[in-house]
């Protein structure tokens, strides 16, 4: 049976909320729960969950509903109660600063005067008014979250620009400013390389890289995946660029995103030719002619975008890098015949479950060199995109950062909970011969991924001994979770872990080309 | 586009939203503040966009106004009977406290008051004589605040009781209120027994001649100035009004002395003041209605200058919208109960007495007050930072009331109705709660925050005029 309790006017964030609701679904006697704000969305997926109830109609954005479903009827109350604590403890846990936490952006500039950049995770319906407050005190802005109109952020955008403002996104998650990580973003050394990046992983693997070679970062601009559309014609991406020709402190410049519109890449083609500093470009998916003409070297991967960018940064012959990843690539021959062995006759497919959009792109084209039909819930190509994307088919690669996956939960970066289960549903599979994943790590992602993901690892293991586990870290050294330790520990459990995120989908297709 | 402000400058973030956000930069050393984020009050969004538009022509407005809220001059010149002096008062008129309401809809300590104020003026001589007479239609009922007038409580004012009469020096005006009758069974709780009643006959009697005679004597008293020092020692002259009543005790215990002839009364008097740690209430009560009142009809202000419940609804009153109320449902405060009563008990929200809040006192001045801390969690800190979040919802600081903790900053002062609906927050009231039921009295004290809703049809009405 279902019950709730509503408190009406009782405000929480939905991060906050996701954190008591796993918890709740963890006491005894609870079969499933949720607690939400009662906005509409959130009472439309309480009814597909089928925790909906009549009386919820006459409630709103700021109440607070709890929705918990048991089959015992006397433990309602003692379940609410534990509910209630939870509450109490996060909401205590955020006052227990000490210090008065100001109500408002304005309030907050008040007690920090000289605050320059602000950056909002807000629901949102709201966060597009919020982004323009902050314009509007002179601050430029991150805009980390979603669901932010077409024509809010084209508003946003112009007014930031007529003011000489930064605004990022919506839907920004990585930019590091004057070196500072913002949201999900890696420690990386400071130097000359400026980044302008419309994919926040994107923007994460090639920063990574860098400041692993040894280079450094000077900006890196996070423009949201929608600036490079027609409709908001690069804005941002384009007066990104002007900016980092003029800042002193940047010697080269890597764009990195999918295809721009054509309309737009005329336009960024267009500014290129005003620019005399080196500009490498990775357009995944893009052809390979599409910036040449502009005089941007263009990259096949990410990897390579960074690799460029240090070999111009170091003053060397550009040329180089794709000699060295393609005698690299040859070099895997060796790893792969081994995998190829471990795998058991049947086993014919590959599983990539990806928490980086972008990573699973740029993977899926790489295979594609070599793999035709590879199923995908980020398919460009209608006749692949999985109809059902909790159900892998045949070859599959799934983004677990999609919307269909994160309604009411964290970002799979944060919560692994969803890939796990993946994990171990794949390793059921007896068609599943490699399961290729991501592992991103940095500010913003989860503290301590090894303690999430390996016992997990080690059960998929115990199912099926007969499968090659290949993984990418994109992360730095510098980064809280340590990368190089992250790589030790997953080695050491069987886990073929490949420097980039393109070097491991090559030594997929070198696997999977031996076992057909 | 060089992006000079941000590129080359140290990088100071306002965090809106998930706080591991700001645990990360925090963790990094990194300049950082976090805001309570809560979304905006549920308004159509013409409104917001109305008032945006206007906002240099409101905050000129609202400039006119705050200034003469910080320069009033409020001073206790007298006191009178009821009939003799409130606008408009006759012997069939009750007055109460907050928007209006009709007889069906009173709450209980309502019209337990009303029925005492029957039985006090001689009309009735019982519960079921005043309730039959209340309900006939033979008696009117009006808001104090419509006649220049304010009440604790119930709030309600009858024609035979003596009232303080306050005057602002700087703008003409005057406010009134009745004398405080001390904690327990009283009127303003809803009690009407003969204790009650007797009590209100001996303050008409011999307190009321007393004071009269002693503030005639001494001819004005500052009470801006007797609230600026009582903040300074620990009042903020809504729910803690200990200092408040001893410094106004100071000021007149000398000439009811010298103007008393008999000792017994004199007596009396002082003890009854003396042992009434509220008696100041219904002069700072006062003080903020007069103050505000010089602030009324000053065109496109968005300044609150009443804010008030009767026990069943709570309305406001802008500076930029006339006499129109704007009115939704009061809440149950969150309380600490006597012995013996539970939040079960209490009745909504009840009294003219936020006239402290919107005149920068009471919860805005809590800060001030870490006596009554128990009230808003327990912590000095706690206090403070209700203090604080009202800064965000103010359109001035005071320049007489301050906060000694916060070296001596002015209180909030002047609430922006335009800054409450764009910041989801609503002011923040102290208050007692009385029993539900008519005849019980004082179950507790406590704090809310004004529900939502009448700020929002505030903010609207004050678009409408913009619409025309």
């Amino acid at each position: 049976m279902i019950k709730s309790i509503v408190k009406k006017g009782e405000y929480f964030d939905s991060v906050s909320l996701m954190i008591v609701g796993k918890d709740i679904t963890l006491m005894d006697n609870v079969i499933d729960a949720t607690v939400v704000m009662a906005t509409q969305e959130n009472k439309s997926i309480l009814k597909t969950a089928g925790l909906y109830l009549d009386e919820f109609e006459k409630y709103d954005d700021t109440d607070l509903l709890i929705v918990i479903k048991s089959d015992f009827e006397d433990k309602f109350e003692e379940i609410f109660e534990n509910v209630n604590n939870l509450l109490i403890e996060i909401r205590n846990k955020k006052d227990d600063q000490g210090s008065f936490t100001p109500k408002s952006l304005e309030g907050a500039i008040k007690i920090q005067p000289d605050s320059n950049l602000a950056l909002i995770s807000i629901a949102g319906r709201f966060a597009g008014d919020e982004a323009m407050k902050a314009l509007k005190k002179g601050l430029n802005v991150m805009l980390f979250s979603d669901n932010v109109s077409l024509e809010t952020e084209i508003e946003l955008k112009q007014y930031a620009l007529a003011n000489d403002l930064l605004m990022m996104g919506p839907d920004c998650g990585t930019a590091i400013i004057n070196g500072v990580p913002l949201a999900f973003s890696n420690a990386v050394n400071r130097g000359d390389i400026g980044i302008i990046a419309a994919s926040g992983t994107g923007l994460q693997e090639v920063s990574s890289i860098i400041s692993e070679e040894g280079f450094g970062i000077s900006q890196a601009i996070g423009t949201g995946g929608r600036d490079i559309k027609e409709a908001v014609g690069g804005l941002m991406f384009i007066s990104s660029l002007e900016a980092l020709k003029d800042d002193d402190e940047t010697k080269v410049i890597v764009l990195v995103s999918k295809p721009p519109h054509p309309t737009v890449l005329n336009k960024i083609n267009a500014k290129l030719n005003e620019i005399s500093k080196p500009v490498v470009s990775i357009f995944l998916g893009a052809d390979a002619d599409m910036v040449e003409e502009s005089g941007a070297i263009a990259a096949k991967t990410l990897e390579e975008a960074a690799l460029l960018a240090c070999a111009i940064s170091d003053n060397l012959d550009t040329s180089k890098v794709a000699e060295f990843l393609e005698e690299r690539r040859l070099s895997y021959g060796a790893i792969a015949e081994k995998e190829v062995k471990k795998i058991s006759s049947g086993r014919k497919y590959i599983r990539g479950l990806f928490s980086g959009g972008t990573l699973c792109d740029e993977a899926q084209i790489i295979l594609k060199k070599d793999i035709n039909n590879i199923f995908s819930n980020r398919s460009g190509d209608e006749k692949f995109a999985l109809a059902d994307s909790w159900t892998s088919k045949e070859h599959t690669l799934v983004d677990l950062g999609e919307d269909e996956f994160t309604v009411g939960r964290l970002h799979p970066m944060m919560d692994f909970d969803l890939r796990n289960k993946r994990i171990i549903q794949e390793a059921k599979d007896k068609e599943t011969a490699i399961i290729l994943f991501d592992l991103v790590l940095g500010y913003g992602a989860h503290a301590d991924p090894i303690n999430e993901i390996l016992p997990i690892i080690k059960e998929a293991q115990e199912i099926a001994s007969n499968i090659s586990f290949i993984c990418s870290v994109t992360g730095t050294e510098q980064d809280p979770q340590n990368r190089s330790k992250i790589i030790k520990v997953l080695e050491e459990n069987g886990v073929i872990v490949m420097p980039s995120n393109a070097a491991a989908a090559e030594i997929v297709n070198l696997i999977t080309k031996e076992i057909k | 586009m060089s992006f000079k402000k941000l590129f080359g400058k140290k990088v100071e973030v306002v965090n809106v939203g998930l706080d591991s956000f700001r645990d990360d930069l925090e963790k990094q050393g990194e300049k950082v503040i976090n805001v309570e984020w809560t979304p905006p009050a549920n308004i159509d969004k013409n409104v917001l966009q109305i008032l945006q538009e206007n906002k240099a022509i409101i905050e000129a407005a609202n400039e006119k106004a705050l200034e003469i809220i910080l320069n009033g001059k409020p001073y206790l010149v007298g006191l009178d009977i009821a009939r003799n002096v409130i606008p408009g008062m006759s012997e069939n008129l009750l007055l109460h406290s907050g928007p209006p309401i009709t007889w069906d809809r009173v709450s209980g300590p309502m019209k337990g008051a009303m029925i005492g104020a029957i039985i006090y003026e001689g009309k009735a001589k019982n519960f079921d004589e005043a309730e039959k007479l209340a309900a006939s239609g033979e008696f009117q009922f009006s808001p104090c605040h419509e006649h220049e007038t304010v009440g604790p409580m119930a709030g309600v004012v009858s024609a035979s009781m003596p009232v303080f009469v306050l005057k602002n020096e700087e703008y003409g005006n005057y406010a009134y209120c009745t004398l405080n009758e001390g904690l327990g069974k009283v009127l303003r709780y809803g009690a009407y027994d003969t204790e009650t009643i007797e009590r209100l006959k001996w303050m008409e009697k011999e307190l009321y001649p007393t004071l009269k005679k002693a503030v005639d004597f001494i001819g004005k008293i500052d009470l801006k100035n007797i609230i600026a020092q009582a903040l300074h020692m620990g009042d903020e002259v809504h729910n803690r009004n200990r200092a408040g009543t001893s410094l106004f005790y100071r000021a007149i215990a000398p000439a009811i002395v010298q103007t008393c002839d008999k000792q017994d009364v004199v007596a009396k008097v002082l003890n009854f003041i003396n042992g009434n740690d509220h008696f100041f209430l219904n002069l700072s009560m006062p003080v903020g209605k007069v103050t505000l009142d010089a602030a009324r009809n000053i065109k496109n202000s968005s300044i609150v200058v009443a804010m008030t419940r009767n026990g069943t609804d709570f309305g406001l009153q802008l500076a930029g919208t006339k006499d129109s109320w704007f009115v939704g449902a009061a809440l149950v405060p969150d309380a600490l109960y006597f012995p013996g009563f539970t939040k079960e008990d209490a009745n909504p929200d009840i009294g003219d007495s936020s006239i402290t809040e919107t005149v920068g006192l009471g919860g805005f001045a809590i800060a001030a007050s870490p006596a009554i801390v128990q009230f808003v969690g327990g912590t000095a800190n706690d206090a403070v930072n209700y203090t604080l979040a009202m800064y965000e919802i103010a359109f001035g600081e005071n320049n007489m009331y301050q906060i000694p903790y916060l070296n001596f900053r002015g209180t909030p002062t002047g609430i922006d109705v335009t800054k409450v609906v764009e910041k989801g927050l609503t002011p923040f009231i102290d208050t007692g709660v009385a029993h539900k039921d008519p005849g019980i009295g004082q179950v507790g004290a406590g704090v809310l925050s004004a529900p939502m809703d009448p700020f929002i049809k505030a903010a609207t009405g004050l678009a409408e005029q913009f619409g025309k």
